[in-house]
């Protein structure tokens, strides 16, 4: 495929065909290279075929084929004439990354990392068919649905400052669960407060690097502190609201013939607005999810660190659309901003880039630059590489944690088995991810985080 | 004969090659399990009757494959054995017998979030059944 060098990080695939705007990737040379492994690019040009596309098609740093939008991808819709697609943000809507940072220090856990990593695995359900801790009725998951983090808070789990320090405050406020179907809500009911499988994980961690001084004390970061971080989406609510809306906007609108996941609705039309609203629901689901875990973790800590305290760095979302207003040809105005496996890099926003299994995070700085190229937005993770089933063939488990133990990491985990799937060889190079992000000016470094001990869901 | 699992990135793409139809979507239900259960033997303890409808074959796979990930999170059930499958490719329906166990009697960590339409194909390549799907790991 043709793709055109703008600058050192920016690539451009012209328009082509169907396509109502150019493609643009940001990336570094080496990680373009990984990029074109698959087909992420012509998922890329697939989106700047949609109705309403402003600006560019955009692939972030980390980009890997998805299915509809590739994962990574971002694209912002006139709100008058664009389209909303189950595709542009992904089967677990708002699975996201929130860090806290602790009042304890290396020297403080470190004899007693693997007591509080079992202590955190027993206290937060975790795993396939693995039920939460809380039992909901009917009305109180619309309850959580409608108010996100807030009911969690409400409740007593946590304390109001989570909510500011979390993106949308933690609740997206066009949810209606009417919109819900009663299969996604009894998906939803027995998983409200667990981390959930995959590539899911919570993770206990130490700043080991700052960047920037300025930004990190805004952000409450200093060299050494203890961090946690904490990664789930909206478990099976979310991926049943994304399959049961692909299914009726299929029937109502019919699908593209380049990718049938890439299917969608006007967003102004009576079926868009019910997914946004359905989407906003999952999305609340997530914030809840993550506050009640939050707490537990508070109640965990505290039982072995009397004094313990934690406060919410950011929660930041990797899979939503979102109406925000950006300035598009010198005029402000309202837009729909779909990021499928992106953050938002809002100016002076934290932002929140976990490594793979075992390596570094990161936290970062959204900036101006980022209004201005790539719609507040930038990458959302190290991003795949490899293949699952390839890395099953290759790797073992045992060497996996081997590997781990060797650079002072414990780890648990239901399985053995999923290590594997989530080892660091099966990402791209988080560190070139974080430094194109920081070079291009879209998201600058302010702390790395590494790990001390792990918890895969 | 049976299912293989395919190179694909980030998620996993699944090629089943039966002699018929009905074989080719059992054997697509057991190799979505598999990716969930890891090989454990799961007992047949639990029975369900299961009816699944589509607007064509596609969405019937999905509808089909999806309807386990939902009884795995909505009532905990995990898949052993297909019986008294019938599938009915006019009017795109399905109906069987599932038989299985609780999930929490085991502990799986690798999540299967949704079945995809993404590069699904159903062939019919001379006397076999081909179908192949990606599923959001």
């Amino acid at each position: 495929m043709g793709i055109k060098k703008i600058s050192e990080f920016e690539w451009e695939i012209p328009k082509q065909g169907k396509m109502k705007v150019p493609g643009r990737i940001f990336a570094s040379e080496k990680l373009l290279k990984d990029i074109q492994r698959d087909k992420t690019l012509e998922q890329v040009k697939n989106v700047a075929c949609l109705p309403g596309i402003i600006g560019s098609s955009m692939a972030m740093m980390d980009s890997h084929q998805g299915y509809g939008f590739p994962i990574g991808g971002v694209a912002a819709f006139d709100l008058d004439s664009g389209v909303i697609s189950p595709g542009g943000v992904g089967y677990d809507i708002n699975c996201s990354v929130r860090l806290l940072r602790t009042n304890l220090t290396l020297k403080d856990i470190e004899k007693k990392k693997k007591e509080v990593i079992q202590k955190l695995f027993q206290q937060v359900p975790s795993g396939v068919g693995e039920e939460g801790r809380i039992k909901l009725s009917k009305q109180e998951l619309d309850e959580v649905l409608k108010l996100g983090a807030k009911w969690a808070v409400d409740k007593g789990y946590g304390k109001k400052n989570d909510l500011t320090n979390t993106e949308e405050g933690g609740c997206m406020k066009d949810a209606n669960p009417n919109y819900v179907s009663q299969r996604a809500k009894s998906r939803g009911i027995p998983q409200l407060g667990s981390l959930g499988a995959g590539n899911h994980f919570l993770e206990i961690q130490m700043v080991d690097s700052v960047y920037d001084e300025k930004m990190a004390k805004e952000f409450g970061l200093e060299k050494g502190m203890i961090t946690i971080m904490i990664h789930c989406g909206s478990r099976g609510l979310g991926h049943q609201v994304a399959s049961d809306y692909i299914k009726l906007m299929e029937k109502e609108y019919g699908f593209p013939e380049e990718d049938r996941e890439l299917v969608n609705a006007p967003i102004n039309s009576e079926l868009g607005k019910k997914y946004f609203s359905a989407m906003s629901c999952a999305a609340n689901f997530a914030f809840a999810n993550k506050q009640l875990i939050t707490h537990w973790v508070r109640e965990t800590m505290k039982s072995i660190f009397s004094n313990f305290s934690a406060e919410v760095v950011y929660d930041i979302c990797h899979n939503i659309a979102k109406k925000e207003k950006h300035t598009i040809d010198g005029k402000e105005k309202d837009i729909l901003v779909m990021r499928k496996g992106a953050t938002r890099a809002f100016d002076k926003q934290p932002v929140i880039i976990p490594g793979s299994m075992g390596s570094a995070s990161y936290v970062l700085v959204g900036t101006k630059k980022a209004e201005e190229i790539s719609f507040s937005s930038t990458a959302h993770g190290a991003g795949r590489v490899e293949s699952r089933t390839q890395a099953n063939k290759e790797l073992s488990p045992e060497k996996i944690i081997e590997q781990l133990n060797k650079k002072g990491i414990d780890i648990v985990s239901g399985s053995r088995k999923g290590i594997v799937e989530e080892a660091p060889e099966v990402y791209k190079d988080i560190d070139e991810v974080v430094r194109t992000s920081d070079k291009l000016g879209i998201a600058k470094l302010v702390a790395k985080v590494i790990p001390l001990a792990v918890m895969k869901g | 004969m049976g299912y293989k699992f395919l190179k694909h990135t980030g998620d996993i793409k699944i090629r089943v090659n039966e002699k018929n139809i009905e074989l080719a979507f059992i054997s697509s239900a057991f190799a979505l399990s598999q990716i969930i259960t890891d090989k454990t033997k799961i007992n047949s303890k639990i029975s369900k009757k299961i009816k699944v409808s589509g607007n064509d074959m596609s969405s019937l796979l999905y509808n089909f494959l999806e309807e386990f990930l939902f009884l795995l999170d909505a009532k905990g059930f995990i898949l052993s054995e297909i019986i008294n499958f019938k599938i009915d490719k006019k009017k795109f329906l399905i109906i069987c017998e599932v038989l299985g166990d609780k999930s929490k009697n085991y502990k799986f960590t690798n999540d299967v979030k949704a079945i995809t339409y993404h590069e699904m194909k159903i062939e019919q390549k001379n006397n076999y059944s081909v179908i192949e799907f990606v599923l959001d790991v």
